[in-house]
């Protein structure tokens, strides 16, 4: 049986599973700009289990603004045409959980707010797929201000801000489960079910 | 409780262990649903889907209302998505092994809009159950002219169509003599990035869907059926294919949310 006529009740989510590689990855998926972009910035890390193990077999997708805070609207993430910033980029992790985006660091959408990317993570295990943000460690003010950070127990805020390496890359690690679990977010009109917690 | 093992191939359990787990699970849903609230969607923390054991959060999602960029979504076009994609049955020379089947449906918010011009990704196992993955090494046959990737534009009334072959079950390790009931990956977009979702479609009557940890990981049966397509004989053609329809609903926009908070 199916939907009954006139139900506009959400369809469930369910796992990508383990053989997503072959299908959801594609060529320039994690490159949201090349390299030699003049504000070319990694923003790269490691997904975790409950355990501490790296996960193998998960698949990370960013959504941002663009540099100036522009909500991008211009279709071209598939075949990307190495000039049109599109805002949205794909990546499968490697055999030790690591996946790594090229993009740029995205601008603040209104005056004062504080600049995050989207970060939404698929695995198998992974039951449906969780949201969380990557906002920018340098923005001290902004950050101090933000809405949803200061609605985060203190002890947990540092998940949501990626950490500056060395090199000027964004690192952005993700755990599931731990002492440093990762805050997921859920939005008003998105079911989400995640069955006993804490 | 005893610890249970996480080690995704171990097989440790017999088909009859994981039925009553999901059966005690089922229950204690069905007691509590009048005062809990239905369930919708499946739930994250599922323990007879052992793969969950170590990979779901422990803590309450933390509510976030949404920013712009949430409630927009990357657009994609033609130059993305080849009209072609969407036949599985034309990627090689040849034709490829299995009963050629259409599936057709729409893509519609949770307020019933049609969500047009946005892409849909499909991927399956063969008509023998094997996907094309080189993680799977199960003993059933590759077929050279099967790929088993697909993907559309959704229509200006949120359409899409699919040509494919219909996937065989395929057995896991997820407990002894565990096998999956036979499904199509799909993945969605909506107009809001909240919308986002990947889910498997299932084909109608499936022997194993009682016993399948990943189906029942939907503990409502209302919201089990979301994912079940129906044989429709008004898209199977003479002489060519049988048809199945299966209507998408993704989640309502947060946009809506956000105009209501303000007026
Ligand atoms: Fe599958």
């Amino acid at each position: 049986m199916a939907r009954t006529p006139g139900d506009l009740t959400p369809i469930p989510a369910q796992t990508v599973g383990p053989f997503f590689g072959f299908a959801l990855p594609y060529e320039g998926g994690p490159d949201l700009v090349d390299r030699s972009h003049p504000q070319a910035v990694r923003l790269h890390g490691t997904v975790y289990d409950g355990e501490g193990a790296p996960v193998p077999d998960a698949l990370i997708e960013i959504w941002q603004p663009d540099g100036e805070g522009r909500i991008p609207a211009e279709p071209g993430s598939l075949h990307r045409d190495g000039h049109t910033f599109t805002g949205w980029g794909r990546a499968a992790v490697d055999a030790v959980g690591h996946y790594s985006f090229t993009t740029v660091e995205p601008g603040p959408t209104a005056a004062g707010a504080a600049p995050f990317i989207l970060v939404t993570v698929f695995a198998r295990g992974l039951m449906d797929r969780l949201f969380t943000r990557a906002y920018l460690p340098e923005h001290t003010d902004a950050l101090a201000a933000d809405p949803l950070l200061a609605s985060v127990p203190e002890d947990r805020r540092h998940t949501l801000i990626a950490a500056r390496d060395d090199d000027g890359g964004l690192r952005f690690d993700i755990r599931f489960q731990g002492q440093d679990e990762t805050v997921f977010l859920s939005y008003p009109n998105t079911p989400q079910v995640t069955g006993p917690v804490d | 409780m005893a610890e249970k093992p996480t080690d995704p191939d171990a097989a440790a359990a017999s088909q009859e262990e994981i039925d009553a787990e999901i059966a005690q699970i089922h229950r204690d849903y069905e007691s509590r649903k009048a005062t809990d609230g239905e369930e919708t969607s499946a739930r994250l923390n599922f323990p007879p889907y052992r793969s969950s054991l170590l990979r779901h959060p422990t803590k309450s999602l933390h509510h976030a209302d949404p920013e712009e960029i949430e409630l927009h979504s990357p657009a994609f076009g033609h130059q993305d998505v080849s009209p072609l994609e969407a036949d599985l049955t034309i990627q090689h020379h040849g034709e490829p092994i299995g009963e050629r089947i259409v599936v057709t449906g729409r893509v519609l918010d949770g307020d019933g809009r049609p969500v047009a011009n946005q892409l849909i990704e499909m991927w399956q196992a063969n008509a023998a159950g094997r996907y094309m993955h080189k993680r799977d090494q199960h003993p059933a046959p590759l077929d050279p002219n099967f790929t088993g990737v697909g993907r559309a534009l959704t229509g200006p009334n949120g359409e899409y169509t699919f040509t494919t072959i219909k996937p065989a079950p395929y057995p896991w390790k997820n407990h002894h003599n565990a096998w999956r009931s036979a499904h199509l990956h799909f993945s969605m977009f909506g107009t809001d990035f909240t919308q986002r979702i990947v889910t498997q479609m299932y084909f109608p009557g499936d022997p194993i869907f009682d016993l399948d940890p990943i189906y029942q990981s939907i503990t409502d049966p209302k919201a089990r059926d979301r994912l079940v397509a129906e044989y429709d004989h008004s898209v199977s053609q003479h002489e060519w294919n049988t048809g199945y329809r299966w209507d998408i609903v993704l989640s309502g926009s947060n946009r809506t949310w956000s105009e209501q908070e303000e007026h």
